[in-house]
């Protein structure tokens, strides 16, 4: 007989084990605590996720369960126009103004603003920043770059936020003559200092995974390097570059402390960038302190953060979802 | 296109994503310069050392030094545990394939992108509201004892908060652990705790402290999640019970940056806070560059 029989029919008729000593079974019996220990520890990350799903969402309940929440903040009164008197703007968040305004429309208005100046500095500077440091840089420029990106990664954002109100706020009022100092360009630009090392870091992963042969193909047949990774490396790498783009977005929507304190939040608009912005993310932490538990001013910061939530939640799985493509489509289907 | 103007239009080309990378450069270089120019100066052992006075336009910056580490330090003992535990898990036990062990990882990717705020607002409400009440409820307290911001709930939302640091750098650690190891001890009748406990777990201790390192840098700068968890513009007491509010760096210079009655007066002692804060975040981050960089060397070399 073969190795292979022999040991598939040891497979299929096992020996009878011999019996445990006491001490052995113990030892089973405190392998199999452990183990199971460790699996509940595991449960933590999904049970974090869900608690935070049920309790923003929770408190946000209120305003479609208790009559007078209903009333002050229905669906019509936070995203539709209402009729106020001529000359007066029809979408307001004044929330505790006599009569409450919580038009949601200005903060999706703000929110947008801002990230779209972000994005409009970022994309171009994170994802040619990674195809050069991938593509082009020599050795030394690169291992320079790296904790470049990832000092820039560890500032944090209160810090960011106060260099933007400090220094680039007079700098930009300057140079592009805004009417105020705080508006949605400066808080933009500050946005974009956060998001550039996500999208430089996921961008080079993308093309770095790229493998050697594309390139080697590439250069072979007669392509210039820049033309190997303008048309060979970037678009096998796209997908990734996309994903990256689009956490660089979800992580500028739900980013905090810089639109809170650049963006001068006001409840205004308009589609100028010197206008001031204010953003989902800097209501919550404007007014979160000052709100009573329970009434319907609350219920409506909540319902935001549900919204911020959901918002990025779609773009993470979005992202994670192409970023599993690049590596399937780059590996040869073995990841 | 003539060989010549094809290599001209690379030249530019390439320079262009040159010049993507010196302005990522500059933009850290001009942040840096800019706070040290202005913020080193104040920067003396009565600022680090004596609390603030005059309204704030005087003294120092020691309670928020104070606030900031003994959050930090209490996020520390709460994540460490559970996060490399989940990694052990996700790394050491899972079955090949297992469901579980993909729908944990789904999660940690998603729970990784939450945005900062909405775990200030679950703070708020699942540890005040929910276990805090329910706490006082239990035990017994007339007034508000749990049911109230404190540095115990900020510590534990900035706990939640850094978990998939914790997680996602344990696991690169134990995947520099090389499959050997294991198995020689397996086959030297070790159980698969013990292997755990005496071979893997040690082999893989630099990069979980990298982790560690690396999630205390993110707790300490974040400032959103504590905006209604505990933290404080002023208190006259430090921190001396689990339920105490606290002050915080990175709170204190939102607050002095946007709420001062006086902006110039102010300025220095807001840099020199800018600074320090950044100080301990760049401290922290290079200390975990340099772990890293040499367990990423061994566990090369090992191969």
């Amino acid at each position: 007989m073969d190795r292979h029989a022999i040991m598939e029919q040891g497979l299929t008729q096992p020996l009878i084990a011999p019996a445990l000593s006491p001490a052995a079974r113990r030892r089973q019996l405190r392998e199999k605590v452990i183990a199971g220990f460790i699996t509940l520890m595991a449960f933590t990350g999904i049970a974090a996720l869900i608690l935070i799903i049920i309790f923003v969402a929770k408190e946000a309940l209120a305003l479609f369960t208790e009559p007078e929440a209903r009333h002050e903040a229905s669906l019509s009164k936070m995203f539709l126009a209402q009729d106020v008197a001529p000359g007066k703007p029809p979408f307001r968040w004044q929330p505790v103004s006599k009569i409450p305004k919580v038009s949601m429309i200005p903060l999706f208005v703000g929110t947008l603003k801002t990230t779209a100046v972000s994005m409009l500095v970022a994309v171009p500077l994170g994802v040619f920043g990674a195809l050069f440091a991938a593509e082009f840089a020599p050795r030394r420029l690169r291992e320079l770059l790296k904790p470049v990106i990832e000092l820039l990664a560890g500032i944090p954002s209160v810090v960011l936020g106060f260099f933007a109100l400090m220094v680039m706020s007079t700098v930009v009022k300057e140079a592009l003559g805004f009417d105020r100092p705080l508006n949605a360009m400066v808080a933009g630009l500050g946005l974009a200092l956060a998001i550039v090392p996500v999208i430089f870091t996921v961008s080079e992963d993308a093309l770095t995974a790229v493998p050697r042969s594309y390139r080697e193909a590439s250069l072979a047949l007669g392509a210039t390097p820049w033309e190997t990774a303008w048309k060979v490396v970037l678009p096998a790498a796209a997908p990734g570059i996309l994903a990256a783009c689009v956490l660089g977005f979800g992580r500028a929507i739900g980013e905090t402390m810089i639109v809170l304190m650049a963006s001068g939040n006001a409840d205004v608009i308009s589609w100028s960038l010197g206008d001031s912005a204010r953003s989902l993310s800097a209501t919550i932490a404007a007014e979160m302190g000052e709100v009573v538990v329970g009434s319907p001013h609350y219920s409506l910061l909540f319902f935001i953060g549900v919204q911020l939530f959901i918002f990025t939640f779609v773009l993470n799985l979005m992202a994670s979802t192409w970023t599993k493509r690049v590596i399937r489509k780059l590996t040869g289907g073995a990841a | 296109m003539t060989p010549g103007t094809r290599r001209a239009v690379g030249f530019a080309l390439t320079s262009l994503t040159g010049l993507a990378a010196f302005i990522i450069i500059a933009m850290l270089a001009i942040i840096l310069f800019n706070v040290v120019e202005n913020g080193a100066g104040g920067v003396t052992w009565t600022f680090l050392s004596q609390p603030p006075s005059d309204g704030m336009m005087g003294g120092g910056i020691f309670p928020a030094i104070f606030g900031t580490a003994a959050l930090t330090l209490l996020m520390t003992v709460a994540v460490m545990p559970v996060g490399v535990l989940t990694a052990v898990y996700l790394h050491e036990y899972a079955p090949p394939h297992s469901l579980f062990a993909r729908i944990v990882r789904v999660a940690v990717v998603n729970l990784a992108g939450v945005p900062s705020i909405v775990f200030g607002l679950f703070g708020l409400g699942f540890f005040i509201l929910f276990v805090g009440q329910g706490m006082d409820r239990a035990l017994g307290h007339e007034e508000m004892y749990w049911a109230q911001p404190g540095i115990l709930w900020a510590s534990l939302t900035l706990a939640v908060l850094t978990l998939p640091v914790v997680i996602v750098s344990t696991e690169e650690a134990l995947r520099a652990v090389p499959m050997d190891h294991r198995t020689a001890s397996l086959a030297l009748g070790a159980t698969q705790s013990q292997t755990l406990g005496r071979v893997v777990l040690p082999g893989a201790l630099p990069g979980i402290l990298t982790g560690a390192v690396l999630a205390i840098s993110r707790g300490a700068g974040e400032v959103a999640p504590i905006l209604f968890t505990g933290a404080a513009y002023f208190l006259p007491d430090l921190p001396s019970h689990l339920n105490s509010q606290f002050m915080h760096l990175g709170y204190h210079t939102y607050v002095m940056a946007t709420q001062s009655p006086d902006v110039e007066a102010t300025r220095p002692l807001l840099y020199s806070t800018v600074l320090v804060l950044l100080l301990l975040t760049f401290a922290l981050n290079l200390v975990a560059v340099i772990i890293r960089t040499r367990t990423r060397r061994k566990a090369a070399g090992a191969h």
